[in-house]
């Protein structure tokens, strides 16, 4: 396959640095029907680490979230060509087991969106689905999850109460914990604290960034300033374009293209 | 005119209207229960009717009514649960779906005499059923199959569209989507939907008149098995219900007591009809507790 190297969406990050790719997106493109939201864009995301995505509202970066775990497969107009390779498989492919898929790449949404059902069955909906039965299996994975989504100090005493009794936050780190029991490799989270009261918003920033040691981090974020804070690189998205992708620090401090600094500056979006 | 005043007056004239409503169905309800209410005992509930002496009562009509309402729904559940699954989850839009859902909204609206007289031809002479209840539950079926596939559709697609995302990004299949997130939000609006459309098979009279026909055998409840001609079971035998015996006694009854026997039946209907709604919204709210709050 060519790839055109060179282009302005061609915008990889420098080779002299030792890390490791996760996924590796070429000519991605995305429509909408006739509407083309996402435009060749090529993009590398580093393991472990955490990718930002940013920009104006429309901007496609949402909707280049949603491709990676196929979520957009809801949407009946929406196809795309082009590449998102993972471990050498190509996840726009046709033949992708779907279902596979999206365990091995779990998503957390902008609004929490937890199960009314208790919290220990938010937890082991999914497990039980996999075929994990036995209390005896489950309790530990419950308890594992909760801890690393930083709740499980909040709600070990009332695990059998309605996910729905929880505040937004702890919902939110609730759909979190749920995502992580399925031990996935990737974590793709879309604007998941915009919804959220300053503290709770912290502490979703403050368990992002201790999750990077275990998981490679993809989040939509409108939050300048929460991009900045919790990742390692920030990729800026404008009307389908991805015009700009870069370690963080240079992004905010000195992006090498004008749009960017306009947006990040606040100039526009 | 200014504003103020024509929200007074506004607000005025939808209280109005609501009043002449209410006070419509309390004075039909009132009317009716007041007429029957001499008419309700035990006796009258239990015993057979009488084709020419006074006394009669309605006992095997009302077990009629409710068996062959236990069959359409028995039949009805299934099949409009799995069209409304279908509908809300599998039908792709475009122009075959369009063409079902018209079918659906036609079907709906067929008046019930017609489906009768389809029935007729299907039930009843197709099959060489003769008269029966299973005819009547078929033709019952049809009358009800699109409500309850349009009930299951709505109670499906109403359920948050961030359930089903929620569990589907967890890596889970949609059938297991479906059974154990869907179904289960989606359960108390099927069965209020359920219980509702039951009222209205339990009054239905004008599908059956064809159907289950306009008799009942001499039953003997003491037999209960099925396959014998006078069990009340027996579903190849015709069968006359609580709604089709009011029709009949007013139209061709030569009892003496055709009055009192039409109002006593009338009020055990509406009662019936009532305690179906009181209770879809009784049971709706408590299965709608227990499933949001865990255990």
């Amino acid at each position: 396959m060519k790839v055109s190297i060179g282009t302005k969406n061609r915008i990889a990050l420098k080779e002299t640095e030792d890390y490791k790719v996760a996924l590796k997106v070429k000519d991605l493109n995305i429509y909408y029907g006739d509407n083309h939201a996402v435009k060749d864009v090529n993009m590398d995301i580093r393991q472990n680490a955490v990718t930002a995505l940013i920009g104006p509202s429309g901007c496609g970066k949402s909707t280049f979230l949603r491709s990676i775990n196929r979520m957009n497969d809801l949407i009946p107009i929406a196809r795309s060509t082009g590449e998102i390779l993972y471990e050498d498989v190509n996840l726009v492919g046709n033949d992708i087991n779907i279902v596979a898929l999206r365990k091995e790449i779990g998503m957390v949404f902008q609004r929490p969106n937890p199960f009314p059902k208790s919290i220990y069955n938010n937890i082991t909906h999914a497990l039980k689905f996999y075929g994990i039965n036995s209390k005896k299996k489950l309790d530990p994975i419950v308890e594992e999850s909760l801890r690393k989504a930083a709740l499980w100090d909040e709600v070990k005493d009332r695990l059998h109460d309605s996910a729905l009794s929880l505040s937004g936050g702890q919902q939110q780190r609730l759909c979190i914990a749920r995502t992580l029991a399925m031990k996935p490799n990737i974590l793709l989270l879309d604007e998941p604290a915009s919804a959220l009261d300053p503290i709770s918003n912290a502490k979703i920033e403050d368990l992002i960034i201790e999750l990077k040691k275990d998981f490679t981090i993809v989040i939509v974020t409108h939050n300048m300033h929460q991009a900045s804070r919790i990742s390692d690189n920030t990729a800026f998205f404008l009307n389908g374009d991805l015009i700009e992708m870069d370690k963080t620090d240079k992004i905010f401090t000195n992006p090498s293209k004008k749009e960017t600094e306009d947006y990040i500056t606040g100039r526009f979006g | 005119m200014n504003s103020k005043v024509m929200d007074k007056i506004a607000t005025a004239i939808f209280i109005l209207i609501a009043i002449i409503i209410t006070s419509v169905l309390f004075g039909l309800l009132g009317y009716i229960i007041y007429h029957g209410f001499s008419k309700l005992t035990l006796d009258f509930l239990t015993s057979p009717s009488s084709s020419f002496r006074e006394g009669g009562g309605i006992g095997n009509q009302l077990f009629n009514s409710f068996y062959i309402l236990f069959l359409t729904m028995l039949f009805t559940i299934p099949l409009g649960l799995g069209g409304g699954i279908y509908m809300a989850e599998y039908a792709k839009p475009g122009k075959i779906t369009n063409i079902i859902r018209t079918c659906i909204e036609v079907l709906a609206s067929l008046p019930s005499i017609v489906i009768g007289m389809f029935g007729l031809l299907m039930f009843v002479n197709l099959t060489g059923w003769g008269y029966s209840i299973i005819g009547g539950a078929l033709a019952l079926t049809v009358f009800n199959l699109p409500v309850m596939v349009r009930v299951c559709e709505d109670a499906i697609r109403s359920v948050p569209k961030d359930q089903k995302e929620a569990s589907l990004a967890l890596g889970i299949t949609h059938w297991y989507t479906i059974r154990k997130v869907l179904l289960p939000s989606a359960f108390p609006s099927i069965l209020t939907g359920a219980i509702l459309a039951s009222g209205r098979v339990f009054g239905e009279a004008a599908a059956l008149l064809f159907t289950a026909g306009l008799t009942t055998p001499r039953l003997d409840f003491a037999n209960w098995n099925p396959l014998d001609a006078n069990s009340p079971l027996n579903i190849f035998r015709p069968a006359e219900t609580l709604a089709v015996h009011i029709w009949a006694v007013n139209t061709q009854g030569l009892i003496p007591d055709v009055r009192e026997v039409a109002d006593g039946s009338s009020a055990v209907l509406i009662i019936a009809v009532l305690i179906f709604n009181l209770l879809a919204r009784w049971i709706g709210s408590i299965v709608h507790k227990k499933i949001t709050s865990s255990k």
